[in-house]
């Protein structure tokens, strides 16, 4: 039935090779951990994606409940986490997720410093994961504020401040991060936006090169 | 190396890369070409790596279920005398701006030049380290610089941390969402960021309310029913107990620290039928409807 429909979907529009472009691709013996266990430091990568998509999804649901505005802001996370059914789980998911990414990327770029992966030809891959790298912390930077409570709004007002003290360019980016005078409504609109779909989708766009870079050349070999 | 082919093979690789050096056609190698026991990753990675995802997921839902996330109290501009915290993967940055070298006059330092330096070694890293060696151990500078940048980055964290305790502790100050959470544990508060409003006395005319005014209860549960300083609130006790239980309750008493009080009244000239009429009364203390005492605030009295 369901080879069926794939032959019928693949004689118009000849998807085999698309599919074998983007899945189709071999696992060489010293990335995979069956047979040499210390090559889990390998799967790094993979768990770091696949908190990211926990991630994503999980916050999809929080912006379900999420409202941001300074009155109400901190009331929607509070309703949620103790009304809504699951809601504990669903923010959990998104809070301890934000804390766990950034050690499994860590630890996927210290595989890949200390096995040297990131020589030639890799150098591009490096660069894109390091932004990535910085990315990511724009998104913990920018998603600490939106629960709108004390702890948040005051690490973000010394956060702008200590951007702010930067010779020439600080006071630009303050603007910019605080839309005003005093950390406010301005402010928590801005991280709101940055943190739902500038950084986002910045993250796919470099997350995609990231890993069309890794298909097209391969794990680097063994050491 | 692995896909390292001499240039009198056919095809020739970019590095070890398997990017082909000249252009040919695009028809997939059988993983029989690749050396080693390489498996092709669907199916057969897959079905294998799908059980590492369930164990991890596993051990993170059950982290995510133990410990709910925090939220303190909502925002207040005005408010002078929190002490700040960044989320801890940002600590020793932060930490780096408390050092004379660092601050300042010279904060320039810690806000762009360390960081800088630090973050731009690691971007042209590929540049910097362009020895065709992979392994660590044959790539000294390199990898003690990493190791070096790995301490510092630990160190500043730990530092920070414990500077951040020891802050709390002088200011004798437990941290918004911890204090939130344990108020909400303990039924003095209410989900929602509002303290819990107390439940107000029902039908202050009555006879009871007279009685119970001369009774000797109010030395413990006070003349507002609230208790005194640490004595339970009989505030909506009608949600808990019946008339009889209260008429148990006056005449033998409650768990350990209440005694029978009914011998005391009668001695202070009560008679029994004020006492029946103050736990009719008492009973009727119920909280209005639809906003019963949440559960923890009954069962810690
Ligand atoms: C010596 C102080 C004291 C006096 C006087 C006193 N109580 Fe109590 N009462 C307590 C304490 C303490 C408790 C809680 C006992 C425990 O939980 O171990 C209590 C518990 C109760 C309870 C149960 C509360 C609950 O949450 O289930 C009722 C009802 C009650 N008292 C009614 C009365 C009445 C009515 C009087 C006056 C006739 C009275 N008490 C006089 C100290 C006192
Ligand atoms: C969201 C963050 C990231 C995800 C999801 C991700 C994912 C992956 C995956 C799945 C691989 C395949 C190999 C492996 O799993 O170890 C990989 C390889 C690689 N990653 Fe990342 N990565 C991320 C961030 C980074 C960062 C921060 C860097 C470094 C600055 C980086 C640099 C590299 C390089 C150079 C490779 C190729 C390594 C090789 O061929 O051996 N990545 N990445």
């Amino acid at each position: 039935m369901l080879k069926s429909v794939y032959n019928w979907i693949d004689e118009r529009l000849d998807i085999t090779p698309m599919w074998r472009d983007v899945a189709d691709h071999e696992v060489p013996e010293h990335v995979n951990p069956a047979h040499h266990f210390s090559a889990f430091v390998y799967c790094f990568g993979g768990l770091t994606f696949f908190i990211t998509v926990i991630q994503i999804l999980s916050g999809m649901f929080l912006t379900m409940y999420y409202v941001d505005d300074i009155v109400n802001a901190y009331k929607s996370v509070d309703y949620l986490q103790h009304q809504v059914a699951f809601g504990v789980i669903v923010r959990g998911m998104h809070h301890w997720g934000a804390s766990l990414v950034i050690v499994m990327m860590f630890l996927h770029t210290l595989r890949v410093f200390f096995t040297g992966s990131y020589k030639a030809p890799r150098e591009m891959n490096w660069v894109v994961g390091m932004s990535i790298f910085f990315v990511m912390l724009g998104l913990g930077f920018t998603g600490y504020l939106l629960p709108w409570d004390n702890k948040a709004y005051f690490a973000t007002q010394v956060g702008i401040q200590i951007a702010a003290s930067v010779p020439y360019l600080g006071q630009y980016i303050e603007t910019f991060l605080q839309g005003g005078e005093i950390v406010g409504a301005q402010t928590l609109t801005r991280f709101f936006a940055l943190h739902v779909f500038f950084l986002p989708g910045a993250l796919l766009a470099l997350l995609g090169g990231h890993f069309f870079m890794i298909r097209k050349q391969g794990i680097s070999g063994p050491l | 190396m692995a896909h390292d082919h001499n240039s009198k093979e056919k095809v020739v690789y970019v590095g070890d890369s398997r990017v082909k050096k000249y252009k040919k056609n695009n028809v997939p190698l059988d993983y029989s070409a690749y050396p080693g026991n390489s498996e092709a990753f669907i199916p057969n990675f897959l079905l294998k790596e799908w059980m590492v995802g369930s164990v991890f997921l596993v051990g993170f839902m059950i982290l995510t279920m133990s410990h709910p996330s925090p939220l303190g109290y909502p925002a207040d501009p005005t408010k002078t005398d929190f002490v700040p915290i960044p989320d801890w993967y940002f600590l020793f940055m932060y930490q780096l701006l408390k050092y004379p070298y660092t601050s300042d006059a010279y904060v320039v330092l810690g806000t762009l030049v360390l960081p800088g330096i630090l973050f731009g070694a690691l971007m042209l890293a590929p540049f910097l380290d362009t020895g065709k060696e992979r392994r660590w151990y044959k790539r000294p500078i390199a990898s003690s610089l990493m190791f070096l940048s790995l301490f510092a980055t630990i160190f500043l964290t730990m530092v920070s941390w414990q500077g951040y305790q020891h802050e709390l502790e002088e200011l004798n100050i437990i941290p918004e969402h911890l204090e939130r959470a344990e108020k909400i544990a303990a039924g003095l508060e209410e989900p929602g960021g509002k303290e819990a409003e107390p439940i107000a006395i029902v039908n202050k005319e009555s006879e009871g309310y007279e009685i119970y005014q001369k009774a000797s209860c109010v030395s413990c549960h006070a003349v507002d029913l609230n208790g005194v300083s640490s004595m339970p609130s009989l505030l909506g006790i009608g949600d808990k107990h019946s008339k009889e239980e209260i008429t148990d309750i006056i005449y033998n008493g409650f768990g350990s620290g209440m005694t029978g009080q009914a011998q005391a009244n009668l001695d202070a000239g009560l008679t029994e039928a004020d006492l029946d009429t103050l736990a009719g009364w008492l009973a009727e203390q119920k909280a209005p409807a639809g906003e019963e005492a949440p559960e923890e605030a009954t069962e810690s009295h």
